[in-house]
């Protein structure tokens, strides 16, 4: 039998209610290091609840999370955080009132052994790793302005960016084009996979367009109801008819 | 990695620091005598407000800065009296650290709260020390009591002096904690501060917690308004409940959003406009003059929502963005 220790981020038996709705039910998922997975399901499918309760936003009912075979289920995601999972959000979670590079500073500052009371928070060092990141993020130009003006697209990558200032062992990334136009969610997802490149850790991403996760996934989980539907390579999970039926909504097109 | 480059805006802050410290001393010694005692009084007062603008950079607002400042005060009167301490930087720091051990205990209870239950949390304490002092005859109950004369370096000021001396002392210990609270701000753990103020949730998920950062926040204010206090009172050489009264705590509030959350100096620019205003309505208006300071700051609300250090935090900042030092 295989240990959770070989997983980078391990589920057993996941379970969460809110009321009489199942948004998590008895979850058991197996991801290898490295390893690049898309989440997908309709609206209300359980996979950001999975993603927050990874990330320690809700404590599961029941079951087990573990990373790299050490238990965090339950853990505050600050806790977490520091043992190597960064995420970030659906809408990008930024400080609005700090320019880009102040953003950056911010990340930095929050590492273990970077807070000081009496150190520059934009020191050489600081300086030097946020331009390193927002030029593999392609937001160089961008590191003076504000975040208030900054257009979805470019906010989508500084929050990927803030979530990598910690070199986390799991990235998880919640609908990472959502609110990007059609023309923009290929560059984008380009930008985004060439900067993780250089890292070798494990990525899940929340996605709802089927042409992105074909591209960019190499393993697929589908949710359904709070439960895994479908789990496997992205051509063999997104030909599977449930999937069909209740995620991509392509079987009902066929069936008409 | 640390660069000798990353010296250089703590050089510069110590530099102007020390600077507006000896241009103070100077220009006190040709001030009358009025003058001295307002801008000590705005000094001592000041560093209460700069507690609360500290805990405004966190995200929340103190209502209750009274209580440090009267256990700041209380302590330097009674140290005084009780222990002969009578050398004024002592009797400051000392009224300093009481008030941060008095804050302590309660520090990370009150962090969990934000917004106006921590107003409200706050401006209790304050309230439950202040009928504490009013039925303690042994402090002097509702009417306080006196101090004497503090020295410096063992040295006692004759009578022209004294109002100078204090005012030496207060600006120069205000201009320390003032230096050391501009290093602070642009420190990084002042920008984790002033980013939980923006996002808490985010703070949170890069790995920083947002309730030890409030609490140590509410200890350092702790100190800060202690000291102001105990500068109060040797100031003033009574001390009396109302130093934890509601309205006293308002008046260090009314100056913290005077002044904004981005400006050190600010906070005493405020302060000193807070006794001037208090000073001439008192005069003039005896009767209404809560009414000019409330129009006051109507005024500086409606024009400047981001305080006075706004008129000059935003050229700073565009000047460090585009790499000149200002």
């Amino acid at each position: 039998m295989s240990t959770v220790k070989q997983f980078a981020l391990s589920a057993r038996g996941v379970e969460k209610r809110f009321g009489a709705v199942v948004a998590a039910a008895a979850i058991t998922l197996d991801i290898p290091q490295g390893q690049r997975v898309s989440l997908i399901g309709s609206n209300g499918a359980g996979k950001t609840t999975f993603v927050n309760m990874i990330t320690g936003y809700i404590k599961p009912d029941a079951g087990e999370i573990s990373l790299h075979g050490k238990r965090i289920t339950g853990l505050a995601p600050r806790q977490i955080a520091g043992m190597g999972i960064a995420r970030s959000f659906q809408i990008p979670q930024l400080y609005k009132e700090l320019s880009v590079m102040d953003n950056m500073a911010v990340a930095i500052a929050c590492q273990p052994g970077n807070l000081s009371f009496w150190r520059p928070a934009k020191n050489a060092a600081t300086i030097a790793r946020s331009a390193e990141l927002l030029e593999r993020f392609g937001l160089t130009s961008q590191s003076d302005r504000l975040v208030s003006e900054l257009p979805g697209g470019v906010r989508k990558l500084l929050d990927i960016a803030l979530a990598l200032t910690r070199q986390p062992k799991v990235l998880l990334l919640d609908e990472p084009t959502s609110g990007v136009s059609t023309e923009e969610k290929f560059p984008m997802m380009d930008i985004v996979m060439r900067a993780l490149e250089q890292e070798a850790m494990t990525v899940l991403f929340v996605e709802h367009d089927m042409d992105i996760v074909q591209r960019y996934a190499d393993r697929v989980v589908a949710f359904y109801s709070g439960r895994v539907i479908a789990d496997g390579t992205p051509d063999a999970v997104l030909d599977n008819i449930d999937v069909q039926r209740h995620v991509t909504g392509t079987a009902r097109q066929e069936e008409k | 990695m640390h660069t000798s480059t990353d010296s250089l805006p703590l050089l510069r802050t110590l530099a102007v620091g020390l600077l507006c410290i000896a241009l103070m001393l100077l220009a006190g010694a040709a001030m009358p005598a009025w003058l001295t005692f307002l801008l000590t009084m705005a000094a001592a007062n000041g560093l209460v407000s700069l507690g609360i603008v500290l805990l405004m950079r966190g995200g929340v607002v103190s209502f209750g800065q009274g209580m440090v400042f009267a256990v700041g005060g209380y302590t330097a009167a009674l140290a005084f009296g009780k222990l002969g301490i009578t050398d004024a930087a002592t009797l400051a720091v000392g009224g300093g650290l009481a008030a941060a051990l008095v804050a302590s205990p309660f520090a990370y209870l009150i962090a969990r709260y934000r917004g106006i239950f921590f107003a409200m949390l706050s401006l209790a304490l304050s309230m439950v020390l202040y009928g504490v002092l009013v039925k303690s005859p042994e402090l002097g109950g509702s009417d306080g009591f006196n101090m004497g004369r503090t020295t410096i370096f063992g040295l006692q000021a004759d009578d022209a002096w004294r109002g100078y001396v204090g005012y030496a002392v207060t600006v120069t210990l205000t201009g320390f904690v003032a230096i050391i609270a501009r290093i602070l701000f642009d420190s990084s753990r002042g920008l984790v501060a002033l980013a939980a103020r923006d996002n808490e949730i985010r703070v949170e998920y890069l790995g920083r917690s947002v309730r030890t950062l409030i609490a140590s926040n509410f200890v350092l204010a702790a100190f800060i308004g202690g000291m102001g206090g105990a500068l109060a009172v040797m100031a003033l050489g009574h001390i009396e409940p109302n130093f934890s009264y509601w309205t006293t705590s308002g008046e260090f509030v009314f100056v913290a959003i005077l002044a904004g959350h981005h400006s050190v100096l600010a906070v005493f620019i405020a302060s000193t406009v807070l006794e001037i205003v208090r000073s001439f309505s008192s005069l003039y208006f005896p009767n209404t003059w809560q009414l000019a300071l409330g129009l006051f700051l109507l005024v500086v609300i409606r024009f400047l929502p981001r305080g006075i250090g706004s008129l000059w935090e935003a050229r700073r900042k565009q000047g460090e963005r585009q790499g000149e030092p200002q």
